[in-house]
């Protein structure tokens, strides 16, 4: 089984036997994968029934729940990692949960896609119009994506949090990794996949 | 009465009964002199014996899961929509088990039994049993059946607690344990209402302090004010709404009298009638006292993680989003107690309308949550 890139990143940042959440885990690929592969005693968070009952036939343990409601179930430091994959700009409180995943993991996986995108800025500062990407291929009002941000903008949240930045990767739109994206990440990259921790008091 | 059997039913069962002839200490101190159990199987135990799912009941369930006892009968098992050939528990690759718990009314040792000492029905003298009683006696089939592990054990409501006690008190027996719109105690609330119920039929002129068999009576009034009582519980505001709204009975106008008006009460009227005709009043008081004692967090301050640290079982919790018998929340609990244990646990929230009834309904996501993870189980046990 063969992962997606940005997934296959994840996947290699993770301790192998270690414990983690999965939040908005989607159909359980990259659990499937860390159990398999690295022993990881994992859960998913989901709250599309589809992609729970998806989920449930790969036999990864899948909690049907809605990240907006909180995680307060999960207790603090409960799991070694937290993993937020391609889903913080779908949340009504990306700050609030990304504090939260702070809590109940040592450490965060957050990727999203990124808004300071060439592509995107030429779509709206050039013609005008609201950014449709591939990474973001909704109309302005028909969208998930509620709460859309670039590399810098996320970069300013966690230093306004006191939140430690321990990996960056960015990836361009064929889901690379090039010269040109980390010379300018925030006019290149069309992903951005972060490692985060609280900083230490 | 079936014309004919439906293809996708088990069809026709005959339920066993196996005697126990041991003392069985139960956990109120007292012990019973033997008992018997009489359950039902569905399917094929393959040669490995691990495929075999203990199916667990509910207050006035039985072992009567699916099919049909004779072409006579009117209505299939209480579970027949989920259990069946090619059904979400399906016939075909499992070997199902299900037992009527002792003090029950439906054919094992309950208060409707004769006393051995005295020849008479037990009445109020047979001992109180409670849900970790009940899982003793299952202990004791599977023994019986040869079946040392179950691949799984699924219950809904009151089973589901004997589930979540199984994956307690025998962590190595069971790989699977399925807790479906159940709870780990019963709220203040749930108990009032069991305390009504019994208050209904013990104040019951011809309850005769329980020995009303040998006044050749019944509390019939009673037991039918209790069904009623118990029926508004299991049923949502929406269901009553959409099933009886406020018509009358026959579209008739108002009596300006005491009699049946609105359709709501004609149901109650019937489900509690029609139920006084096969249950025991007694089974009713000792069962619900059964469901108010349920409580595993108890023996270790209330903290429901800690009663749950032995276990290692994987779980499936369901909840119902308009039941408020055993709402979600106190899923949510019995969820967050596993993942702080470190079990593997996952959880599916159903929409459903039709309360805490909807545990016995085809709802389509709930059918679909229920075939996925028991699909997955039937792969890992080779079934």
């Amino acid at each position: 089984m063969k992962l997606r890139t940005d997934l296959a990143i994840i996947a290699e940042w993770i301790t192998p036997q270690s414990r983690i959440l999965d939040l908005g885990c989607g159909e359980g690929e990259l659990l499937a994968w860390l159990r398999a592969e690295k022993g990881v005693q994992g859960y998913g968070v989901e709250i599309e029934e589809a992609r729970v009952v998806a989920a449930m036939r790969r036999g990864i343990p899948v909690i049907q729940q809605d990240l907006d409601q909180g995680l307060h179930n999960f207790g603090d430091h409960s799991v070694d990692t937290v993993v937020l994959s391609l889903t913080l700009q779908a949340t009504t409180y990306p700050r609030a949960l990304l504090l939260e995943m702070l809590r109940v993991g040592r450490e965060v996986i957050v990727t999203f896609p990124n808004m300071g995108h060439w592509h995107a800025r030429w779509q709206l500062g050039i013609r005008g119009r609201m950014p449709m990407t591939d990474a973001l291929p909704h109309t302005w009002y028909d969208t998930p994506n509620i709460h859309l941000c670039t590399i810098r903008d996320f970069e300013s949240l966690c230093h306004a949090n006191g939140i430690v930045i321990h990996q960056r990767i960015v990836l361009n739109d064929q889901r690379r990794e090039t010269w040109l994206n980390r010379l300018l990440p925030n006019l290149f990259g069309e992903v951005a996949l972060y490692r985060c921790a609280l900083r230490a008091r | 009465m079936p014309a004919e059997i439906p293809a996708d039913s088990i069809g026709l069962v005959t339920p066993q009964t196996v005697v126990f002839s041991a003392d069985l200490a139960l956990e109120c101190g007292r012990s019973l002199p033997g008992y018997a159990l009489v359950y039902e199987t569905y399917g094929t135990l393959n040669a490995g014996r691990s495929n075999a799912i203990l199916l667990c009941h509910a207050l006035s369930g039985d072992h009567h899961a699916a099919g049909y006892h004779s072409m006579a009968d009117r209505k299939p098992g209480w579970w027949e929509h989920l259990l069946g050939p090619g059904k979400a528990m399906d016939t075909e690759r499992f070997f199902f088990v299900c037992a009527n718990f002792i003090g029950s009314c439906k054919g094992s040792t309950g208060p409707a039994s004769a006393n051995p000492e005295t020849g008479k029905p037990w009445g109020l003298d047979f001992p109180m049993v409670t849900v970790r009683d009940w899982v003793k006696t299952q202990a004791q089939l599977a023994d019986h059946l040869g079946i040392s592990q179950w691949a799984a054990v699924i219950g809904g409501s009151l089973g589901g607690m004997q589930v979540m006690q199984w994956a307690i008190d025998y962590p190595s027996r069971l790989r699977h344990a399925v807790v479906i719109a159940a709870a780990s105690k019963l709220t203040a609330q749930n108990i009032a209402f069991n305390e009504v119920c019994r208050q209904a039929i013990m104040t019951d002129p011809e309850f005769h302090g329980g020995h009303y068999h040998e006044q050749g009576t019944k509390p019939r009034r009673g037991l039918s004010l209790a069904r009623m009582i118990g029926h508004i519980t299991y049923l949502s505001d929406d269901a009553m709404r959409t099933k009886f709204g406020r018509d009358t009975r026959g579209g008739k106008a108002f009596s300006f009298g005491f009699d049946v008006d609105f359709e709501v009460e004609s149901y109650l009227r019937y489900q509690g009638s029609s139920f006084v005709e096969h249950f025991d009043a007694n089974s009713y008081l000792y069962i619900t006292k059964a469901l108010d004692y349920f409580d595993p967090a108890s023996a270790y301050g209330g903290n429901l993680a800690e009663a749950f640290i032995s276990a290692q079982a994987r779980f499936l919790v369901i909840s119902f989003s308009s039941d408020w018998r055993f709402s979600p929340e106190r899923s949510r609990e019995i969820v967050q107690a596993l993942y702080t244990c470190n079990l593997d646990v996952s959880y599916a929230e159903i929409e459903a309308q039709h309360g805490h009834d909807s545990f016995l309904m085809p709802i389509p996501q709930y059918v679909s949550v229920l075939s996925a993870y028991l699909g997955r189980i039937a792969e890992e046990v080779q079934a």
